[in-house]
């Protein structure tokens, strides 16, 4: 118990122990790992729709006139360009390239934005804005008083659209809107980390149970647990930042590249600029085992008998019932070639693949019916 | 968690059936629950030798992998091959279609090394504390 007590909670920790979840610390929180079991929750996401609570995250809200400001340099995303009510996926990055955060950006005015990040990395990332942000009007953390749930599967949009309205279903991939929900007027995007049709909802954390237990009550919704929030990602071949993703490696590394925009200035564009010139030296690789045997992070990549490079992120695919994961090599190995991932006395027979690893996912739906 | 009253137990949370100088082994009620959904189980061979409490087997769930340690030494004689493709036997049975392999006990004597049921409960219990 001690060892928990140092770790921030959500407002749904009552919840969870309520419903028996198993509990552990990630990114400095108490978040609920399971409740019935990872496989079950994974597979009712694929088939019907999932909640999680993601009040860890970090959110901020920034008020800038960009002629005036440095906001833009700060993030790879085109923040004049995206258009109002739009969200964009991109990274905070170092000089060199490095990945300080992963983040989803809103843009909520014509010269306002909600930028989303990850929870171990909210405090460094507020300081790093604040140390770098100029000519900014407002800079505010958020995080405290904002909650976020995650209602992810391919009946989430008919379970939403019962508690605001059929206006739900017109919501496009990547893009948010204000509902009235239990008295609030709240952004709900179509965004998501599961390869699901999706939305996430951001509440004030006061009224968060009150959704969290209201969403519950639909019989097509069950509780998710970030053990199976792992699976869903890495089956659809998403990046988890501080595993995946880190300061050392580049989005190019991470073969994020189709998320830059080239044509806007951000700090570390030379230095992606010139690992495209020469190559990067290393490069992400997914691959697919030949048994139900699961990679594990840092198993070591063999191709044609030499140690290539390591596993970052491994697991079990419920999906496709054998081994699945990805991890940066020297080289970059096609699709299709044969790979061992070892250690110790462990082999695990696999072959190069491309993501997503799960291709039937409901993510892109175009029209709800 | 059910604790059979016909089986021997050891601290890993492992099971024995003793059946004259066989015995049947395979992981606790406790521990399946422990471990979560078990995705997959490399198996000891048959005519492979297993030592008491040195490794025979290993499980994984989605989120880890574990060893699992022999209750007793002696000759393994069969292996549960359905649990190489329905692993998931053992959340479901672990103490009759999850069990994993059969051994020609080497000494009888180590038995005694073992946990009757009632200190099992009693241990599991006290774990959970």
């Amino acid at each position: 118990m001690d060892e928990n007590s140092a770790l921030a909670e959500t407002p749904l920790l009552n919840n969870h122990r309520k419903l028996t979840a198993k509990l552990a610390p990630f990114g400095g929180w108490l978040m609920p790992i399971q409740y019935s079991g990872i496989i079950e929750e994974h597979n009712w996401v694929r088939k019907n729709a999932g909640l999680f609570d993601i009040c860890h995250m970090g959110e901020f809200i920034i008020q800038a006139d960009l002629t005036k400001s440095n906001f833009g340099n700060l993030v790879t995303v085109n923040l004049e360009g995206m258009p109002l009510n739009s969200c964009r996926y991109g990274f905070m990055l170092n000089e060199q390239g490095g990945i300080i955060d992963d983040l989803l950006v809103y843009r909520i005015g014509s010269s306002e934005w909600m930028i989303v990040v990850n929870a171990a990395t909210t405090g460094r990332d507020f300081a790093h804005l604040k140390k770098h942000l100029t000519g900014i009007t407002v800079f505010e953390n958020v995080s405290q008083s904002l909650g976020k749930l995650d209602l992810q599967g391919p009946l989430s949009a008919e379970v939403l659209a019962d508690l605001v309205g059929p206006g739900i279903k017109g919501l496009r991939y990547y893009t948010f809107d204000y509902f009235l929900l239990l008295g609030e007027e709240i952004i709900i995007s179509r965004t998501g980390y599961t390869g699901e049709l999706g939305y996430e909802l951001y509440m004030p954390n006061n009224k968060i149970p009150e959704l969290w237990e209201k969403l519950l009550g639909d019989q097509r919704v069950k509780p998710i647990g970030l053990g199976a929030r792992d699976t869903l990602r890495l089956e659809m071949g998403y990046s988890l930042y501080g595993q995946d993703i880190d300061e050392e490696t580049t989005p190019l590394e991470a073969g994020l590249g189709y998320f830059i925009d080239w044509d806007k200035e951000f700090i570390g564009k030379a230095a992606l600029l010139k690992q495209k010139q020469y190559g990067a030296c290393r490069r992400i690789t997914c691959f697919i085992a030949d048994s139900r045997r699961s990679p594990r992070h840092n198993y070591r990549i063999i191709y044609k008998g030499r140690d290539v490079g390591a596993v970052t992120s491994g697991s079990f695919s419920p999906s496709l019932g054998v081994g699945i994961g990805m991890g940066y090599t020297g080289c970059e190995i096609p699709s299709g070639e044969e790979i061992a991932l070892c250690e110790n006395s462990i082999v695990i027979n696999a072959k190069t693949t491309h993501k997503p690893f799960y291709k039937n996912g409901s993510v892109k739906l175009g029209e709800i019916k | 968690m059910t604790v059979p009253d016909n089986l021997l137990y050891t601290k890993d949370h492992e099971w024995a059936k003793l059946d004259g100088d066989r015995a049947t082994i395979g992981i606790t009620d406790f521990a399946q629950h422990s471990l979560g959904d078990i995705t997959f189980i490399d198996l000891p061979k048959p005519g492979a030798q297993v030592k008491q409490s040195a490794w025979c087997a290993t499980v994984e769930s989605v989120k880890a992998a574990s060893d699992v340690y022999a209750p007793l030494s002696g000759e393994v004689l069969k292996a549960n091959t359905e649990l190489t493709s329905h692993p998931e036997l053992v959340n479901k049975s672990a103490y009759e279609a999850g069990w994993f392999a059969v051994i020609k006990i080497a000494d009888l004597e180590e038995k005694k090394a073992l946990m009757n049921p009632v200190q099992y409960k009693e241990y599991v219990q006290g774990l959970s504390k």
